[in-house]
């Protein structure tokens, strides 16, 4: 059974369970209760302990999950949308914003995916164009001159693979938020909330702190790309996952995140609420660490952080 | 029949070995060239006698076709005879997701190639000009950035703040590499910052985009000179072309993601043919020279 059927069969045993305590009175049905709720804990801990890589890369693309805007609503006190890129329009799969948070003003942007087809053929399946980094690019530096700390979120299976993107310099606008944001005299945080696909992640997600939701995969590709540049098989990419490393747990270990936010049984798609609560505590925990940091001291370590990533041996010729 | 394909494998494995050895300008010994050894152009189909091409800096004659080019013959092509001094060597490349055969495949590479990784940087002078020459070798993985070729493209910005030089980067990469995982996604954020550390200290910064030079690559440090050259017709873009047929379903026109579509869009300052990419270099080179009308 997969997670995603789990899932559905507690949410089925739970509906039972509330038309069961609505309908009767009597005390017989106690016993069925007690039953049913025992069923369902066992299934609860069942479904979520023992998680796959691939088990998070599903749950990590549930479209039940919320969104960057659902979460900005649940999280900041108040939020200003500010829309597009001052040269070409506004892209609708980053949204980006003023905020504030018990009391300290912040600059907001993040991966912003659709919950209706509708609305994701709107939002791009949260996959950017040029312009969405160009405005994200801007809306940063806006944060800079205000001293705004940013926090980020982050949710896309990457940046878009289109002929507009190409002409409009795809890689032109991702190589220019990193330059940028290597040099941001602001304190940054990213929280990576569902997917953290490739070089479209990572454009928000140069900062001086990275936490992943429990259940959030990021990577270099997705698996299905892995498994068929690998083993030219997509049907393998379960497999791939394994491997990858993509998993919060696994970029914990490797230092290129800092934090892990614990999701509540069930995933963030089923506890909007107190997800959105765990995030809250991190990011005031953040603000709060570095309320007095220099802007300089900001940018330093920020910068020092990656330049130590990496994976490799050196000997030194004159040793030898 | 099975002759004639063994005849043909050793002729290419020839060839092959005197492309390796084949350096243009700086050529230490003299390679006998055998009579009847030919390489086909990509583009045009001509077949090129291996002498012939090397003389032309392996640029198809009838097509104008820039042929790709190892990392050490591109040195020997743009940097002055015996100038170039190699610095950064002794890097070992590590397999963190225990992929399996990721360490053979370096390995052969390795020896096939005589280099260490997908990039090789050092001093250099450009018809008198010094500088820091680095270059990419899509001979190698694809010339895939991962660990050890981030660290070293890294390295040759440090190097030139050092050394208060300009730097001079041949791109040719399919993009971050694969095998190392999210560690080669995060050499894009540490390259793209070192570019910006070298640029805030005024240093000069070209770009050179030879064939190919997409994904991680341009989408870092590739796209980030103060001057932005390329060679002809080259593929330069974020996603390759296949993925964005897939994904729009259709086939993309003729020359989509090429330097001149690049230039055409304004992403890309000129485009310079081999021949001519010497004196170009060293004209830009001494044109950002403090002279006594822009001291500071
Ligand atoms: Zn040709």
């Amino acid at each position: 059974m997969s997670v995603k059927e789990k899932i559905d069969k507690i949410k089925n045993l739970e509906s039972s369970l509330n038309a069961m305590l609505s309908s009767s009175e009597g005390t017989d049905v106690i016993f069925n209760v007690k039953k049913i709720e025992l069923e369902i804990n066992e299934l609860r801990k069942d479904a979520l302990s023992n998680l796959t890589a691939w088990d998070k890369v599903l749950l990590a693309r549930d479209t039940n999950r919320p969104t960057t805007l659902e979460y900005i609503a649940m999280i900041f006190d108040d939020f200003i949308e500010l829309h597009g890129d001052r040269y070409f329009g506004d892209d609708a799969s980053i949204v980006g914003g003023i905020a504030s948070i018990g009391g300290i003003n912040v600059t907001v942007i993040g991966h912003q995916k659709g919950r209706t087809t509708e609305d994701n053929i709107k939002r791009n399946f949260g996959m950017p164009n040029p312009e969405g980094y160009r405005k994200a690019q801007r809306l940063m530096k806006q944060a800079e001159k205000f001293s705004r700390p940013i926090i980020t979120f982050v949710d896309t299976p990457g940046a878009f693979p289109g002929v507009g993107a190409e002409e409009r310099g795809q890689a032109s606008a991702i190589a220019s938020i990193l330059m940028e944001m290597s040099m941001l005299k602001v304190p940054i945080y990213a929280i990576v909330t569902g997917e953290g696909g490739s070089g479209g992640a990572l454009a928000l997600s140069f900062a001086n702190k990275v936490a992943m939701l429990e259940n959030s995969t990021y990577s270099i590709l997705s698996p299905e790309g892995f498994a068929t540049i690998l083993w030219k098989d997509s049907k393998r990419a379960a497999e791939a996952a394994e491997i990858m490393k993509l998993t919060a747990d696994d970029l914990y270990e490797l230092g290129v995140i800092e934090e892990i936010i614990k999701e509540p049984l069930g995933g963030a798609g089923e506890h909007k609420r107190v997800t959105a609560n765990e995030i809250k505590k991190s990011i005031e925990k953040f603000l709060q660490d570095n309320k007095n940091m220099h802007g300089r001291y900001a940018r330093q370590l920020r910068y020092g952080k990656f330049r130590k990533l990496g994976s490799f041996q050196r000997f030194n010729y004159r040793e030898l | 029949m099975n002759n004639i394909h063994d005849t043909f494998k050793k002729r290419k494995t020839q060839l092959n070995r005197i492309k390796n050895i084949c350096r243009p300008i700086n050529r230490k010994f003299k390679v006998e060239i055998p009579e009847g050894l030919y390489d086909r152009c990509p583009v045009c189909e001509k077949t090129n006698h291996v002498q012939e091409l090397i003389d032309n800096l392996f640029v198809c004659s009838r097509c104008n076709n820039h042929l790709r080019l190892r990392s050490y013959d591109r040195v020997s092509i743009i940097a002055d005879k015996n100038s170039f001094v190699e610095r950064g060597r002794g890097f070992i490349t590590t397999n963190p997701l225990e992929i399996d055969g990721y360490e053979d495949k370096v390995d052969a590479l390795k020896e096939n190639t005589g280099l260490e990784e997908a990039y090789i940087y050092g001093y250099a002078e450009i018809l008198g000009e010094p500088c820091v020459l680095g270059v990419m070798d899509s001979y190698f993985l694809m010339g895939s950035m991962g660990s050890v070729v981030g660290e070293k493209v890294t390295e040759s910005f440090e190097y030139a703040i050092q050394q208060k030089l300009p730097i001079i980067l041949f791109t040719a990469s399919g993009g971050a590499r694969m095998q190392e995982g999210i560690l080669s996604l995060m050499q894009m954020a540490k390259t793209s910052g070192e570019v910006a550390r070298f640029s805030k200290k005024g240093g000069l910064y070209i770009t050179f985009l030879t064939n190919p030079t997409t994904g991680g690559v341009s989408a870092s440090f590739a796209m980030l000179g103060d001057i932005q050259l390329a060679e002809p017709n080259a593929l330069i873009g974020f996603a390759g072309p296949r993925v964005i047929e897939q994904t729009i379903n259709q086939k993309l026109p003729e020359g989509f993601q090429k330097s001149e579509f690049l230039l055409e869009k304004g992403f890309v300052d000129a485009i310079v043919d081999r021949k001519d990419q010497r004196d170009f270099l060293k004209r830009i080179l001494v044109m950002h020279k403090r002279g006594a009308s822009n001291e500071r």
